[in-house]
């Protein structure tokens, strides 16, 4: 076996080996040991991978399974966008399954651990796939891999909270019209070229205007956007985050809707391509005036959460908006603010969830009740909250800052001055909502009876470890932009090219 | 005794099931059948017990821990075929690979026939584990309430 | 009346709108979670058969390998209901030249294949196929029309296996009416094997690769439904219902007091 020529498929093939045999390990430890030495055997492959990849010449690797040659075999492609996905999705869950221990040993019965592990590295599994792969049906099939763990995984929070089941199922019935949709969008795509992967399927639409691409276009578009969560598609999403067990919150947030929006990326700009005629309306009447609109209502909805959880859930669609509004520049600008943006959410949500997850483990609640003077008596977990929360406004020397100057020198240099001065306004709003809640937790006088009155200690280390090396990665990539710049800056090139430049 | 002629009826075709359900399972690789098929038959002939003969008696037969173990081993089986294939130096599932010196790719018929069987036994462990769970929950309601 | 036409002719992708719209507006419209999950299956039927439409060849047979090199995998029959009986597991080959033996065979072959639409056309197909010039080329060959009908069958054409084909007449000639009429036209049906499996390599198979991607999303809707129904069954375990709107009244209450209920009942009076 050649290491570096199945380094492609390595990500996958780890842990969707490794997931079933946690089913048969004895309860206890070893379930939770043995997924997390899977992701972290995933992360090492995912560096390496990012590593060749970007220093090949021709900027993709390309892996054909079963070596059956695309356009007829399922191809994995991996360019310096994806690589960037899957080093995020992987990074992220080698930091929550360490992570998750002593959270599921609190929410999770016993009996359902090794489950539980087993479907969050499905989860993953589906996820790094969906990110992998250069065939547009191959997405489908590893989409609803990942979201019926997801769906599975929602629902084990029905032991704290049975809402979790409702939840749960609005998410299946959301998230599965969104992947038939896309289905759809692919038959018609298929129908159209009668091919299926991705770089043939953008060679075969070139110069190809028929109502059957178009309905394709419009099909996937939607299908996406339920799955990824754009605005007024949101309405599974806040529950879902809200009644999940609090390390599945960490990890989905983190990643489930950056994979969805890379799918998206990847779909407007490999495959359709700036000469598809609808893909300036598109931009303009569609991905611009819902990710702004996104950016104001569901910010605003957030700050009137009582819920932390739940106020997350909205800034996270609201963010999702910034996203949204990155791509729908069209220039390599916007496409680089974008791809950052993608990261750096991930790194700033998944700290603050881990932060909340600590705070149900001492406290047993997510209301902000619950975090009444945390800060004398969590402070690391407070801290930890309070920096990630600043990432999240976007204060200079963190990664939320990075994605916002990012943002805010595309808008300009695209012309919508008035996008940039909307971002800083909901940036505002984003300081208002964690504003109140750092205020809760530093000036607040902690409850000394009732059902928040919690001992005064910290969450234990196997928590605040991980929760601290990724309130790190907030600081340090924003301070160094070296990597996550300079990387979404080539990927969103490397798009662009293929795309066929501005339109 | 109660229901005799639905009990016959499954010890006669009991057996039947179980044979087409292989038949469809080794035609899988240049024919319509396959895994998939195969390992649905499969969990049928035991549903069927299991309806004329009560959950319980079944679950005697194949208890979940079996099913929970097959279920890992068939998707182990899957997975493990297309390692196997990067360990002999081919791409993940290059079934090539299996017998490279084979005129007419016999390592084709070979893998797609391990894979099969991993995907038969997972998706019959599968189907019976649902099986299980659904009827096996204790209906707290009345009748009439329905 | 042109228009009239252009709606029939493409009435199947009717049938996948009107499944469509019906499944949407049974998720979106009823409050049972259950049939909520009919609705999204009825959802992701018509998805399948609008696939299968993609899939469509005119006067294509179905996608099962049909001959070319028949030591690799033996044959299937055409795949239909019922085809189970071991009789029927022919390769295509002498199945088509079943078809090309002289009158009131085929109508024995009829019965056999149960006289399916599937069949007929196949048995067009080949009959529209040249057969003449296949014909010479066989004789060409210098394997000429040996003396017996069973014989004719063992001889390889184009480097054909000659055991599995043997297997493979030996178990289509278990009925005997086949028995019969392979007998009764020995020469032709000798002749029409050859030409079948020269035939065999430009059938016409309508796509496979739409059926493939089908049975992937059908697993996969099996798996959301599954999923679906357990999640409802916790449910009804976990408020004693599966009406939406009674669930989120419950939740109101168990959030908000008993006002909630007040309120509830207010605005559905």
């Amino acid at each position: 076996m050649n290491f570096a020529e199945q380094l492609p498929v390595l990500p996958i093939i780890t842990p969707l080996v490794m997931a079933p045999v946690t089913l048969l390990l004895p309860k206890g430890r070893a379930p939770w040991a043995w997924a997390t030495l899977a992701s972290w055997l995933t992360f090492a492959a995912c560096v390496f991978l990012l590593r060749e990849v970007s220093a090949s010449s021709a900027g993709f690797i390309s892996y054909h399974l079963g070596d059956w040659a695309p356009p007829l075999g399922i191809e994995y492609r991996v360019d310096l966008a994806n690589a960037l996905v899957l080093l995020l999705v992987s990074g992220i869950a080698s930091l929550v399954f360490p992570f998750a221990y002593r959270s599921v040993q609190l929410e999770i019965d016993e009996r359902q651990s090794s489950l539980f592990y087993g479907a969050l590295l499905i989860c993953m599994t589906g996820l790094l796939g969906v990110t992998i792969t250069g065939d547009a049906f191959n997405v489908f099939v590893f989409l609803e891999i990942s979201s019926l763990s997801t769906y599975a995984l929602i629902a084990m929070g029905a032991r704290r909270d049975r809402r979790a089941l409702t939840a749960s199922f609005n998410y299946l019935v959301m998230g599965t019209i969104g992947a038939t949709f896309f289905v759809i969008g692919i038959g018609l795509l298929y129908q159209a070229t009668g091919t299926l992967n991705m770089a043939d399927l953008h060679d075969k639409l070139a110069g190809n205007h028929s109502r059957v691409v178009d309905a394709g276009f419009a099909f996937i578009v939607v299908g996406m956007g339920l799955k990824l969560a754009m605005f007024p598609m949101h309405l599974w999403l806040p529950n879902a985050y809200t009644y999940a067990p609090s390390a599945v919150s960490a990890f989905i947030a983190a990643t489930a809707t950056k994979v969805a929006v890379y799918v998206l990326i990847r779909f407007l700009y490999s495959i359709f391509g700036f000469d598809f005629s609808f893909m300036g309306s598109a931009f303009t009447f569609v991905l611009l005036p819902l990710g702004l609109a996104g950016m104001f209502v569901a910010s605003f909805v957030a700050v009137f959460q009582d819920d932390v959880k739940r106020m997350l859930a909205y800034s996270s669609v609201a963010q999702i908006g910034y996203m949204l509004l990155g791509l729908s520049f069209a220039t390599v600008e916007g496409l680089t603010a974008s791809l950052v943006h993608v990261f750096n959410h991930a790194l700033m949500k998944g700290a603050l969830f881990m932060a909340v997850a600590c705070v149900v483990l001492r406290a047993g609640s997510h209301s902000v009740e619950a975090f009444a003077g945390l800060a004398r008596r969590m402070p690391f977990t407070t801290w930890a909250f309070i920096l990630s929360g600043l990432s999240l406004i976007g204060v200079p020397l963190t990664v939320g800052f990075i994605s916002k100057w990012y943002l805010l020198q595309a808008a300009f240099a695209a012309g919508h001055w008035y996008a940039g001065f909307l971002i800083v306004a909901s940036s505002l709003i984003a300081l208002l909502y964690v504003g109140r809640i750092v205020e809760v937790m530093v000036l607040r006088e902690p409850a000394e009876e009732g059902k928040y009155a919690i001992p005064a200690r910290d969450a234990p280390l196997s928590m605040l470890i991980p929760m601290w090396i990724m309130v790190a990665a907030n600081i340090y990539f924003g301070v160094n932009t070296e990597l996550t710049g300079e990387i979404a800056r080539r990927a969103a090139e490397a798009l662009m090219m293929v795309a066929g430049g501005a339109p | 005794m109660e229901r005799l002629i639905l009990r016959v009826t499954t010890k006669l075709l009991f057996a039947p099931i179980i044979l087409f359900a292989l038949y469809v399972q080794f035609h899988g690789d240049y024919g319509p059948g396959g895994g998939f098929q195969a390992g649905v038959i499969f969990a049928v002939a035991f549903i069927l017990h299991a309806f004329c003969y009560g959950l319980d008696e079944t679950k005697k037969a194949v208890p979940q821990k079996a099913l929970t173990v097959a279920m890992v081993i068939g998707l182990l089986f899957y997975v493990g075929t297309g390692v196997a294939t990067m360990l002999l130096g081919a791409n993940l599932l290059g079934y090539d690979s299996i017998d490279p010196d084979s005129t007419h790719h016999a390592g084709q018929h070979y893998g797609i026939l391990l894979v099969e069987w991993g995907v038969g036994m997972c998706v019959a462990s599968t189907m019976m584990t649902i099986f299980y769970h659904f009827t096996g929950r204790e209906p707290d309601i009345n009748q009439e309430d329905w | 009346m042109e228009w009239f036409d252009f709606v029939l002719e493409r009435y199947n992708y009717w049938i996948v709108i009107i499944l469509m719209m019906t499944g949407l507006y049974i998720v979106f419209a009823r409050g049972n979670l259950v049939k909520k999950i009919v609705g999204l299956n009825l959802f992701q039927t018509s998805v399948f058969i609008y696939y299968l439409t993609i899939g469509k060849i005119a006067g294509g047979t179905a996608p099962i390998y049909v001959g070319g090199e028949l030591d690799h995998g033996g044959g299937h029959g055409e795949e239909a209901p019922g085809h189970d009986a071991p009789g029927h597991d022919a390769p295509q080959g002498s199945d088509a030249s079943l078809h090309e033996t002289p009158e009131g065979a085929s109508d024995h072959v009829n019965d056999l294949f149960g006289g399916e639409a599937g069949s007929d056309k196949i048995a067009n197909d080949f009959a529209s196929n040249d057969l003449k010039e296949t014909l010479k080329d066989f004789q060409a060959q210098g394997a000429a029309a040996p003396t017996g009908g069973e014989a004719s069958l063992h001889t390889p054409p184009e480097g054909v296996d000659g055991k599995i084909a043997n297997d493979a007449f030996q178990n289509i000639k278990k009925p005997e009416s086949i028995e019969f009429s392979i007998g009764d036209g020995h020469e032709a049906g000798a002749n029409s094997l050859a030409d079948a499996v020269h035939q065999a390599s430009e059938v016409i198979y309508t796509n496979p690769l739409p059926h493939v991607l089908i049975l992937t999303a059908i697993v996969v809707g099996v798996a959301t439904t599954a999923v679906g129904l357990a999640l409802a069954v916790r449910i009804r375990e976990a408020y004693g219902t599966i009406e939406e709107d009674e669930l989120e009244v419950i939740d109101n209450v168990a959030e908000f007091g008993e006002e909630a209920r007040a309120r509830a009942e207010g605005a559905a009076s």
